[in-house]
């Protein structure tokens, strides 16, 4: 890991309603819920901060609804943030993420930033075949050349060990670890120095899940990619993240090294959670 | 002139607090060690008395609850361990300081040089230079050579053990923390262990090792540092020693 910061997220919050003054302080932990009394709207993330550095997998852990696939799905710009910042730093250049149009949004989301969500339907186009899918991203940014494109799809599928003879194929006819990598060859078709995994193993019979999570160490080793990994599973977090944050009911409860996190967690909360590994 | 130290830690100790069952678990108290360049810190004491907590303390893998880590980063810079930045600490576990746990976590599917050559291969040494070193260092621990290439998940204690030295000393990070060593290994291969730290030694490698074998720490050993249980607990452990930790 190198000391350049890719990403610096300050107080990022997420609310999904109408949202009223009493919400953050009826909301979280410490108020076991994340549905606000007053107005019934949901915090699904609030006051979320964390830096992230050139080739480190940073994990976000946490049960079903504590906010952690919200977080990501801001910075991909899925959603729209309820209020704080974020600053992604490329190539010398800063990017405001929030306060971006929609062109400058769309560039960063095509060039810059990959995203692997758990469900392929989300990030595969799947009135494509596989190798079209890669080739949608190589055309939206400057590849125009049919023939250069076809063989960076090639290349790319043999990376992450899809039969290339099959890239013509549609994707529905791929099983779920197949779809999985074709999805992560179409998000590495730029290189982007950031890439996003949504709980990318999860549903996956255990050998095409150790598959997958080799096929990410080996990326990040290689390209020395940026990655956010969010997961609710202990075995992925041990293995891909350095460092981790924990969270409930959209808050951060507590964040460090993850084998600090996984051998002397402070927080009540995460000492159950790990204590209920398996 | 006398040497510096590139680690003093100072009235570190650590309490676990047990949330769910409620309670509060003393295990390190009031430890002062310093560790020095080319020379091994032997932390010696009963079961209980927190040695692994301290060496854990210094890398990190547990939060210390008091007391302060002093280390002398190769740029010179004066680094309190204990509330470091994360990435700073990622980074010198990377570069710097190295750890020999008494168990080895692999995955399965990993071969046993691939283990080995890894700690080099992230510092950006070649692969096929890493995993050259890493044979050569595996064949000197007396790990059979057919063992080179499957993965250490079978292996028995003490070839688990090599192997995890052998990732610990190839890494010739400038502060090295080993916890028992030798603890499963036979008398021939300790001597080849005791060779190989006395060769980390010549090249400047601070080190601390926790022994239980006093012939190992009169053979290793330059300086001493013995542990008490934490007050309060001795009785749980049947301890005789009741001294307190000097440095």
């Amino acid at each position: 890991m190198s000391n350049e910061k890719v990403l610096e997220v300050r107080n990022l919050s997420k609310v999904y309603g109408k949202g009223c003054a009493k919400c953050f302080e009826s909301t979280g932990p410490e108020h076991n819920t994340n549905i606000c009394p007053h107005c019934g709207s949901i915090v699904a993330a609030h006051d979320i901060s964390f830096d992230l550095y050139k080739g480190e997998i940073l994990g976000i852990m946490g049960e079903s609804g504590s906010g952690k696939s919200t977080a990501v799905k801001n910075l991909f710009f899925d959603e729209m943030p309820t209020s704080g910042q974020a600053t992604f730093f490329d190539d010398g250049k800063q990017y405001d993420l929030f306060s971006l149009n929609a062109q400058q949004k769309r560039h960063l989301r095509n060039h810059r930033f990959g995203m692997v969500y758990q469900n392929p339907v989300l990030g595969l186009n799947f009135n494509v075949s596989a190798g079209g899918n890669i080739a949608e991203r190589l055309l939206m940014s400057n590849l125009t050349n049919y023939s250069e494109i076809r063989e960076r799809a090639i290349e790319l599928l043999h990376r992450t060990e899809v039969l290339t003879e099959r890239m013509d194929e549609m994707p529905k006819n791929f099983s779920g670890g197949m779809q999985q990598r074709v999805q992560i060859a179409k998000a590495l078709a730029t290189n982007p120095p950031l890439l996003f995994l949504d709980e990318v193993t999860t549903g996956l019979d255990l050998s095409v899940q150790a598959a997958i999570l080799d096929l990410i160490m080996e990326i990040q080793r290689e390209n020395k990619t940026a990655m956010i990994a969010v997961t609710h599973d202990l075995g992925v977090i041990r293995l891909l993240a350095g460092r981790t944050i924990v969270m409930k009911y959209g808050r951060i409860i507590e964040t460090g090294l993850t084998d600090q996190i996984l051998e002397d967690p402070q927080d009540a909360y995460t000492q159950r959670l790990v204590a209920s590994a398996l | 002139m006398s040497i510096q130290p590139i680690l003093e830690v100072e009235d570190f100790s650590k309490t676990f607090m047990l949330h769910e069952q409620g309670k509060e678990l003393p295990s390190s108290h009031s430890v002062f060690l310093k560790a020095y360049p080319g020379r091994l810190t032997a932390l010696i004491g009963p079961t209980g008395a927190g040695k692994s907590t301290v060496l854990k303390g210094i890398y990190r893998t547990y939060l210390p609850t008091s007391g302060r880590m002093m280390f002398t980063t190769k740029q010179g810079q004066l680094t309190d361990l204990a509330t470091a930045d994360e990435h700073q600490i990622l980074e010198l576990r990377k570069e710097e300081i190295g750890f020999v746990t008494q168990f080895l976590h692999t995955l399965p599917r990993q071969s046993t040089e691939d283990v080995v050559a890894m700690p080099l291969i992230k510092k950006g040494v070649s692969r096929d230079l890493a995993l050259e070193k890493a044979r050569e260092i595996l064949g000197q621990l007396n790990l059979p050579e057919r063992l080179w290439a499957v993965s250490p998940a079978t292996f028995s204690g003490g070839e688990k053990q090599r192997v995890n030295l052998a990732r610990g000393l190839l890494a010739q990070p400038r502060l090295l923390l080993l916890d028992e060593p030798t603890a499963s290994l036979d008398p021939k291969t300790t001597d080849r262990v005791v060779e190989l730290i006395n060769n980390l030694k010549q090249t400047g490698t601070a080190m601390i090792a926790i022994f239980h074998d006093m012939d190992l720490v009169e053979r290793l050993a330059d300086d001493v540092v013995e542990l008490a249980p934490p007050i309060g607990t001795e009785n749980f452990f049947n301890s005789d020693t009741n001294e307190v930790a000097t440095p």
